[in-house]
């Protein structure tokens, strides 16, 4: 290992350090899982404990995308036009079974994954998942972007 | 005035263009002809003893698949009406085939069958004669068929982006 790729590894990870300390959430709500995100957000729980306790309701301020609750054929566009407004580097979290699979909307308006539209780094599965699943969820995702390799 | 009357009122003032009528657990029903349709709302709307101020509900049946009425007419369009002054509810229904699936709007008569009569257009492909913009409402524009009709394979998927599955 040279001197130059010790500093670089070094800089990942005191970036991923940085980072997975100061998520910045937009919450794409469309359904009862909303209710569980909620939960989950407020003082209870409390996502502010790991950094992520700032929703940013416009998509440009955002890092991680929770997709939370069932997503349509009509709603899938937006969906994408969100995840394309978001700056890199950015992460997705699929919230609760009907973004993982589509759940039980096995039918002609429900998308059956939001992975067929755009990339997922976490699932969280659960009908909806209780506060303890979404913050092993959030711990998963943290330890993925602190072992994350930078581009330079 | 309770449902038997009510009933009993549509029959006395149209005759044979109520086709059937009906009470079940308290429901009643009154089918009747296409062409009378429009007749029979107004009436139900204007007339000072029923006053049916309201559209409730303006749904449709698929009864392709329903054990003894494959061979009927296709559809029956299904119009729930009540009336604030007096309380009481009636339903109307209207057959049409598949293949003449038209029915005259009740636009006019209640505003709210503006969205209904869209549905039921995305649902199951029954038109409504006189809607000033019959367009999906549930479904997008691209989307091709009805999917509450009984002959759309459950498992078809449109996807509008990304793969099928």
């Amino acid at each position: 290992m040279g001197v130059g790729s010790f500093f670089t590894s070094k800089l990942d990870e005191a970036i991923g350090w940085a980072r997975k300390y100061s998520i910045f959430q937009y919450p794409f709500v469309t359904a009862c899982c909303g209710m569980e995100y909620m939960a989950t957000a407020c003082s209870h729980y409390d996502v502010d404990r790991f950094g992520a306790g700032l929703p940013r309701f416009s998509p440009r301020q955002a890092d991680v995308l929770f997709v939370v609750g069932t997503i349509s054929h009509k709603m899938a566009p937006v969906l994408k036009r969100i995840y394309d407004q978001m700056t890199e580097p950015k992460w997705v979290v699929a919230f609760g079974v009907c973004t993982c699979t589509g759940g039980f909307y096995d039918n002609y308006a429900t998308v059956q994954g939001i992975d067929t539209i755009i990339p997922v780094d976490v699932y969280i599965p659960g009908c909806p998942p209780r506060p303890e699943s979404v913050l092993d969820g959030l711990m998963k995702l943290q330890d993925k972007i602190a072992t994350q390799v930078q581009r330079y | 005035m309770d449902g038997a009357a009510i009933l009993d009122e549509l029959r006395a003032r149209f005759g044979s263009a109520v086709l059937e009528t009906h009470d079940h657990r308290g429901d009643h029903t009154a089918v009747v002809g296409r062409r009378a349709l429009r007749d029979v709302l107004t009436f139900c709307r204007d007339s000072g003893a029923l006053a049916f101020d309201v559209l409730m509900d303006l749904t449709a049946v698929d009864y392709s698949k329903f054990p003894g009425r494959e061979d009927g007419p296709r559809f029956e369009v299904v119009y729930h009406l009540y009336s604030i002054a007096h309380n009481h509810r009636v339903r109307v229904k209207v057959r049409v085939d598949e293949d003449d699936a038209l029915v005259p709007t009740a636009n006019s008569l209640w505003p709210i069958a503006n969205w209904f009569e869209r549905e039921v257009w995305d649902m199951f492909g029954i038109r409504f004669d006189g809607h000033p913009d019959l367009r999906r409402l549930l479904m997008y524009e691209e989307f091709v068929g009805h999917p509450l009709r009984k002959d759309y394979p459950i498992t078809r998927r449109q996807p509008l982006i990304g793969p099928a599955h």
